[in-house]
């Protein structure tokens, strides 16, 4: 309440015009990278380092590397096993990680198990994964769901198990089938963990991909920096850098999406119960 | 997270040990089955035994590397990485996160570039750290760091802005200095999102002191497995992967209990959410 007084009140004493408000949201949001590119590219011509190159050579070679055929030949199919990676992550984590939830003896005896596996490390099992199964691109989506589905699981089975029991009881009571209550009221109510969850796999799952890629001398985005690398091509190295991290830009802005989707009633709740 | 239910005084409570007495028995029912269905599958052949060594022979393996000192240096040498990356992470996090968090103008400026920064996988940096540092630790420390400076930092901003505008009104009003205003109320503000933070940060450091241990050849658990794997040692390799799973285990619970002691005055303490 009084937070609200106060912000109402620092509004009103600074109506900022429309014009201005978006010139400086524009400032806000560029101001400060492209401050910092123009420092780089300045230092870059001042004094020329060996591995950082300016940004307009990086963004030369980034044209130069990735528009065309490497496109095809190494992003698209690391995008499609990280995908494949993802989608499966999600599906299985939040099917397993239902009935594990729902069952409790059965959440009681592997949770102990399923924690012991959530804390390895997940690129310790990339080299044993490699070794067993070669070094294919199946091999590669399995190991990034090696990864990504230990955050995806335990917070599903987290977020199963903290359903309301009020709620449980009222469904029980209104007879809705297990099929309706699972679809009505438990998967809704674990949303919120479980999306917290996905979040977590999502980082996990780019890493592993670039991981999966560097281990072997095979393709991918992963492989193709550590080429250029290991041939000091430095500003094609850093636009592979710059690639990846676009990639992540635009996970995180597609979970953004998502989230606010999915999660559009809990977001209401959470404004309502601040104000 | 306001989804979990208030735990019901119910009359069940009466018969708390015996659940838990239970709950203890089938996970370690369930521990005991894990490690049963893993010394079957290569004795019964459905895995080949080069590929996956049963139970008994890699837990005997780690038996008798523990009594070897080389073992305890290589954790030592793991553990060293983490600690000191997730140090300068959590220092420069703190002091650049409690800068940026408490001046507004400073948040709104960085957040398109913290935004862009952050979903860079660190793994990409990897080909930069070889470039910069060798096959040294320091090159082990910059993935480490980046990779968990994230983590505490985005913590950071929010708790420093959850600071109570009453309370900080009234301490203005009531003239404290701002040293003292920071101390008495940013401070106590922040420490569970910063303990959150570095808790996450934990984990996360640990997963990439172990990937720079693998791909850049660091010394310490990662690279003993890359060299076990290329000599074909398999038994070891699954040593070391069941001691980075219980390195991991042993870090997560080492700030569960930090965290539980420097918050025991906090009431976020008994259950808090999954970010």
């Amino acid at each position: 309440m009084s937070s609200m007084m106060t912000r109402s009140i620092s509004v009103l004493r600074k109506p900022p015009g429309r014009s201005r408000s978006i010139l400086s949201s524009i400032w806000f949001a560029l101001g400060l990278p492209f401050l910092l590119l123009v420092v780089w590219g300045i230092w870059a011509t001042i004094s020329p380092q060996k591995f950082f190159p300016g940004p307009i050579a990086i963004i030369q070679a980034f044209i130069e590397t990735w528009v065309g055929p490497a496109f095809f030949a190494d992003v698209l199919p690391s995008l499609a096993r990280l995908g494949v990676g993802i989608v499966v992550s999600i599906a299985v984590g939040i099917v397993a990680g239902t009935v594990i939830g729902l069952v409790r003896w059965l959440r009681e005896l592997l949770e102990p198990t399923l924690e012991f596996f959530r804390a390895v490390p997940p690129p310790v099992l990339v080299p044993i994964l490699m070794l067993i199964f070669g070094p294919g691109d199946a091999t590669r989506v399995l190991v990034i769901l090696a990864g990504a589905v230990w955050p995806v699981l335990l917070n599903t089975i987290e977020g199963v198990r903290s359903t309301d029991s009020i709620m449980t009881e009222t469904a029980r009571s209104y007879a809705l089938t297990p099929v309706q209550r699972l679809r009505y009221l438990v998967l809704p109510s674990a949303s919120p963990r479980i999306m917290a969850g996905v979040r977590q796999s999502l980082s996990v799952a780019l890493i592993l991909m670039v991981i999966s890629e560097m281990f072997n001398n095979s393709s991918g985005l992963g492989y193709r920096i550590t080429y250029f690398q290991t041939n000091y091509l430095i500003a094609e190295m850093w636009s592979g850098i710059l690639l990846l991290g676009l990639m992540g830009v635009l996970l995180a802005v597609i979970f953004g999406f998502v989230e606010r989707r999915v999660l559009r009633w809990y977001h209401g709740i959470k404004e309502v119960e601040r104000a | 997270m306001t989804t979990a239910p208030v735990a019901q005084p119910r009359i069940r409570s009466r018969r708390r040990p015996a659940r838990g007495l239970r709950k203890l028995l089938l996970g370690v029912v369930g521990l005991l089955g894990f490690l049963g269905t893993w010394q079957l599958l290569p004795l019964l052949g459905v895995v080949d035994e080069q590929f996956l060594p049963p139970a008994t022979t890699v837990l005997g393996q780690l038996a008798t590397e523990v009594q070897d000192l080389e073992f305890w240096r290589n954790v030592g040498r793991t553990m060293t990485t983490w600690f000191l990356g997730l140090l300068i992470a959590t220092l420069a996090a703190v002091v650049i996160g409690t800068i940026i968090g408490l001046v507004p103008y400073l948040r709104r400026l960085t957040h398109t570039t913290v935004e862009f920064l952050r979903p860079i996988p660190s793994v990409a940096l990897i080909p930069l750290a070889i470039l910069m540092f060798g096959f040294q630790m320091p090159a082990a420390l910059l993935i480490v760091v980046y990779a968990s400076f994230w983590q505490v930092f985005v913590q950071v901003l929010y708790g420093v802005a959850d600071v109570d505008t009453v309370a900080r009104d009234t301490a203005k009003s009531f003239g404290l200095t701002r040293a003292s205003r920071f101390r008495n109320l940013v401070l106590p503000t922040a420490l569970p999102y910063i303990m959150t933070g570095v808790r996450l940060g934990a984990a996360v450091a640990l997963i990439l002191t172990v990937t720079a241990e693998l791909l850049i050849a660091v010394p310490g658990i990662g690279r003993v497995i890359v060299f076990a794997r290329g000599a074909g040692d398999v038994p070891t390799v699954y040593v070391y992967i069941v001691v980075a799973g219980l390195l991991g285990l042993i870090v997560n619970l080492i700030f569960r209990l930090i965290e539980r002691r420097v918050l025991s005055w906090h009431q976020s303490v008994r259950g808090e959410a999954i970010v």
